[in-house]
Parts: C-alpha cells; structure tokens; sequence
C-alpha cells in the first residue's frame, strides 16, 4: 500500500484559452482504489486520460513504476481502460471482444480460452461468449468492458464514470461488484466520478477537484468529516455552511453566538468557514438550545426527516429521526466535536461555486 | 395513422409513373416477339460474340472504376474524418465544387483536355514531353467514370468514418493495438457498410454508362450500354433492347448480391 505506482508531476493541460489542469501533482500507490472525484469540467476525466496515454500533457511527467511514460502511446503501457460508453467492439462477438488484447500479445489459443472462462466467470457471465455486444444490457456491457480490460492483467485500471449510464438500483450492484473484483485482482484502481456517494462507497483515496485544481485528497470518512474548503463540504452530502470567527482556540462566533469547538491554531478573531452535517444538528427544547429558531419546512426522506429550521437569519438544513411540523419552535445543540472549522478561500477558484445537489 | 400515410401519396403516384409501370413494360417488351408471343430470345442474345464482349468489358472497366475509386476515396475519407471541422469542410467544398458542374458538361471537357491537340498534349509537345493518346480507349473511359463517380464513394465511407465511436479506437490502442493494427482489426471492418454503400453506387453506374463511353471511347469503345443504347435507337429494337436491359440488370443484382453476402461473411466475425 505504500508503494508510489504513478506519480503525476506538475501536469498541465490547455485547450485553446480554457486551462484543463494547472501544475497539478498527484501520486497513486500500489492497491490503491482512487477516486477522482468533482463536477464535470474539474479536470478529472482529462487527468485520467493523462494517465491512459490519450491526452498529452503541456508540461509536467508522467511516471510509472519509477519510469517517465509521460510521451508512451497508449498501446505500450501497463494499464487499461474501462471507458464511460463501453466501447466494445461492436463487430466481434463477447469472445473476441475479451481476447482482443491477448490476441495482440500473441498468447497461445488455450491460454486465451482459458483467461475468456475465467473472465466471464469473474464478472458472473458465463456462457455469452457467442453474444454480439448489442444484445446486452447496459449493466452487461459493462461488465464486458471491465473483463476485456482485466486479462490482460493490467497493473492498473482506468475507469471513466464507468455507471454513469446505469440506472441507480444496478449501478448500486455494480458498487459492489467492482469492491468485490478490485479485491480479488489486487490491482490498483483510479475510478473518476461525479457522484459523490460512489466515491464514498468504494474508494480507499478520494481526490476532490474543481477547475483544474485538487481541492483535498483523503479517505472517504476524513473528506466528509474534515472538509478542508467551503466547496468540498458543499460538493460531499449537505451541509450547512456558516460565516464565523475564530474568537480563540476552541471558541468559535457562529451567527452572534460563540460555540465550542475543538479546532485549535486559527488565531484570534479570525474570519472562517464553518462546516456543519445536517445529521449533526440537534433539535431540542427551546429552552435548553444553544440558539433558538422556527421550524420552516418539513419533508420526510424514509431513513430520516428533512427539515430547515430559521434561527439567528439562517436557515439551518436538519435531519433527524425526531419530527418537529412546521411553525414548532425549537432549539439548536451542536457538539462540539461536530462543527469543522475551515479557513475562508483564499483565490477565487477556491471558492465554493453553487452545486445542483 | 392514415393521415400519415396520405403523405406518401404523391411520391406513390411518382414511382408507380415512372418506376414501377416502365420497369413493367421492359420485362414485357424484353419477353415478347414483335408479334406478342413469349420469347426468351431477346435475353439470349447476350450471347453474341459482340455482345459478350461489350458485357465483359463493361463489368472489366466498372471493377477497375469502383478499384480506384476505393483506393482514392478510403485515404480522402480517412483524412477528412479525421480533421477539425474547419479544414474538412474546405476539403469538402473543393471535392464538391465539380458535381455543381452538369456531369456531361465535366464528361465534354475532359474529351476537350485529352483530345489528339487537345490542351493536355498541347502543353506536353510544348515541353517536348511524349503525347498521350489515351483518348478513345477504354482507359479515358475510365479516367472520366472515376472522375463522375469519386464523390459517390467518398460521402458513404467519409459518413460512416465519422460517426465510429473514437472510444473504439482508443479501446484498441489501449489493449495494445499500434496503428495498423487497429485500422485493420476496428476502424475497417467497422467502416464496411459505408464501403459497401460506396462500392453499389459506383459500381451501377460504371456498369451500366453509356454516355461517358460515347464521348471518350468515341463510338470505338462498345460497353453493354451503348450496345441498348443503339438497339433502341439505331436498331428501334424495343424488345431485343428491352431483353438486354433485364440480363443487364440481371448483372447488377448478381453484383450487388456477391458484395453484400462478402459483407455478411466479414461481419460474422473472421477475426
């Protein structure tokens, strides 16, 4: 798991006027499932194909188990590709599909036979060897694509939104699916999305970009409890971000309130983001709340209440399991484990820009 | 539902005018004597040595046609596909500018360029270069057909170049294929279709012209069409005419027929 595979150094990418990626510096380790993750036009899909070998970069490497690859056509590198619309060879059927690659390479018939049974066996397909490819279903294409890539024993696998096409019940299967795959080939995997809770689901590295910049890069549970900037709190899940001031270590001014916290090192009186989960936002009676505030909508979502409560001229965004209707007053309680301090954008590209959720 | 089919109304009335009726009269002609008994004498008389030889070389010179026409189109239609929009629509519009020409008036001009002291050996003899003499041979014949029917080649294979998935070809190149081989194992079995389409509409009008072998083969030069052509009008032969014309067709259908089942074969996967 330490080991870097690919290191990705001071990459930058032009089209015309429009900077794609600029001086971006990025490392793979061995095992790793990394996602690229951000909203489309961030980057991530041109950082990947960066790494397939598609895209050139203007300036910057691209290094490969020590070795620079950065000028290396795609056909000579160790990796392969599991592209958004699947890309099967709509000429040959599943078979040659999956032998296409080892075809390339030579390999002996029996030990192309034998890597075509396994592969579909391994992505639950066994028996459609004789299919064409436009008689299947998406979700089977797919799985198509990811065999085709996997025997050639790649040492990485690129895949581009690979779900993105499928409807939400299989692309939920597939989740598991691809966990269950990257953990019986033991290669290293780089996923790009723009769905959030796919990268949580499967990732061991999430890498949050916008505009061309990487936004923070962590496991899934420190990039939803630790954002480091207004956009990637915005972009993981809810939540409800607040203009506050650092009074000093631990306290924070939240709307005219000072709250507890647990964030030290910002200075004194100092302007910053607060981060608050909805989940984290705890409704009690008005009389033992922090600050007090209206409840204005209510809405239910099945595993919890959605509801947004006015306190203090914001509007607080809640879920709770606890049903308060519209017009109840309540009180807010926030522990202060929960609320994440984060400093306010330095440069414009920084900041937070509106995400349809 | 059939308000819709109303629609079709005019074009119906159009081809069972002018298609389906005459279609009929030829196959009525090309089976009956002059006194209206059924023959099948008409079509055997493609059997004639004259005949033979003028159905031979027309199949001889529409293959050769449709041959360079492939070989000059598939590179054109590749580069095309293959460029950014500005530059292949000035590619385009070069390749277009002479089918805005009437084709017998292009037909004309190149019978001015390679006559005997026409312009082309006109220049030749000025640089002291050996004149060609190509016109009335069925080489200018198919000099002019190649340049009437290139454009007919190049639009179906430019058009099913362009919308290949280029995910395809990157799928290829990422499995491990270099260039060549993926132009041969993708990008040209998967470009057929358009071959195919550009191959039967050269090759049907190669096979069956008779005005470009009358103005550059100079009446020396007897492809099956002039051989109708006169029956018809020298000869005012309609039913010898007519019974040439269905094995003529008889010809193209088989044509059509060998193109398309070698298509259905390469797609069955001879991979």
């Amino acid at each position: 798991m330490s080991n870097k595979l690919i290191d990705l150094v001071h990459i930058s990418k032009t089209y015309g006027t429009n900077t794609v990626l600029d001086n971006l510096d990025l490392y793979i380790r061995e095992n790793e499932f990394l996602t690229l993750l951000g909203p489309s036009g961030c980057g991530k899909t041109t950082t990947l194909r960066i790494i397939g070998g598609f895209e050139t970069p203007d300036s910057g490497q691209v290094i490969f188990d020590g070795k620079d690859i950065t000028a290396l056509p795609p056909n000579k590198r160790q990796l392969n590709t599991v592209f958004q619309r699947y890309a099967l060879f709509s000429h040959m059927n599943i078979a040659e599909n999956i032998a296409f690659g080892l075809k390339i390479k030579n390999k002996t018939k029996k030990y192309i036979d034998d890597k075509i049974r396994y592969a579909l066996k391994l992505v639950n397909l066994d028996g459609y060897e004789n299919r064409m490819p436009d008689s299947l279903s998406g979700g089977q294409q797919q799985r198509i694509a990811i065999a085709r890539a996997i025997v050639n024993e790649p040492k990485v696998l690129l895949l581009d939104e690979p779900l993105g096409a499928l409807d939400l019940k299989l692309r939920q299967d597939m989740q598991y699916e691809l966990i269950r795959l990257k953990n019986e080939l033991g290669i290293t995997f780089v996923y790009v999305t723009h769905d959030q809770e796919e990268a949580l689901t499967m990732s061991d590295t999430i890498v949050v970009m916008n505009q061309g910049y990487i936004q923070q890069i962590g496991t899934p549970e420190t990039i939803y409890n630790e954002p480091e900037n207004a956009f990637v709190a915005d972009f993981i899940g809810d939540s409800n971000i607040l203009s506050g001031i650092m009074l000093k270590d631990r306290l924070v001014n939240i709307l005219g309130t000072p709250f507890q916290c647990v964030d030290e090192g910002f200075g004194t009186n100092t302007p910053v983001d607060v981060v608050i989960r909805p989940e984290d936002v705890n409704l009690v009676k008005p009389e033992d709340g922090m600050i007090r505030g209206i409840v204005t909508h209510l809405i239910f979502k099945g595993v919890h209440y959605e509801m947004e409560v006015m306190a203090n001229n914001y509007e607080w965004l809640v879920h709770s399991t606890d049903m308060f209707p519209v017009g109840t007053e309540v009180g807010i309680r926030v522990v202060p484990f929960d609320i994440q301090i984060m400093n306010k954008p330095i440069s414009e590209d920084e900041e937070a820009v509106n995400i349809e959720a | 539902m059939k308000r819709r089919r109303l629609l079709a109304g005019p074009y119906l009335f159009w081809s069972v005018s002018f298609i389906i009726i005459p279609l009929f009269l030829i196959v009525c002609y090309g089976l009956t004597k002059a006194d209206g008994g059924f023959t099948l004498e008409n079509a055997a008389h493609i059997t004639t040595p004259e005949n033979l030889k003028a159905l031979g070389l027309s199949l001889l010179l529409a293959f050769l046609c449709t041959l360079i026409c492939l070989v000059l189109a598939y590179p054109l239609a590749m580069i095309l596909s293959q460029s950014s929009i500005s530059q292949s629509s000035f590619i385009v519009l070069i390749f277009i500018l002479p089918m805005w020409m009437n084709f017998l008036l292009r037909t004309l001009a190149w019978q001015t360029l390679l006559e005997k002291n026409g312009v082309i050996n006109t220049f030749l003899s000025f640089l002291h270069l050996p004149q060609i003499n190509i016109i009335n041979t069925p080489y200018a014949i198919v000099l002019g057909m190649v340049y009437d029917f290139l454009p007919f080649m190049v639009l179906p294979i430019y058009n099913v170049l362009i919308k290949l998935d280029k995910d395809m070809i990157n799928a290829a190149r990422d499995l491990g294929a270099n260039s060549a081989q993926t132009f041969v194992k993708i990008i040209l079995p998967q470009s057929i279709p358009g071959v195919i389409s550009g191959i039967t509409m050269v090759f049907v009008p190669a096979m069956t012209t008779f005005v470009i072998s009358d103005l550059l083969g100079g009446g020396k030069v007897l492809l099956i069409g002039n051989v109708i052509e006169q029956t018809f009008k020298q000869g005012s032969n309609w039913h010898l005419g007519s019974g040439l014309s269905l094995v003529l067709m008889i010809f193209v259908i088989a044509s059509m027929g060998i193109v398309n089942k070698y298509d259905k074969g390469q797609s069955g996967g001879s991979f």
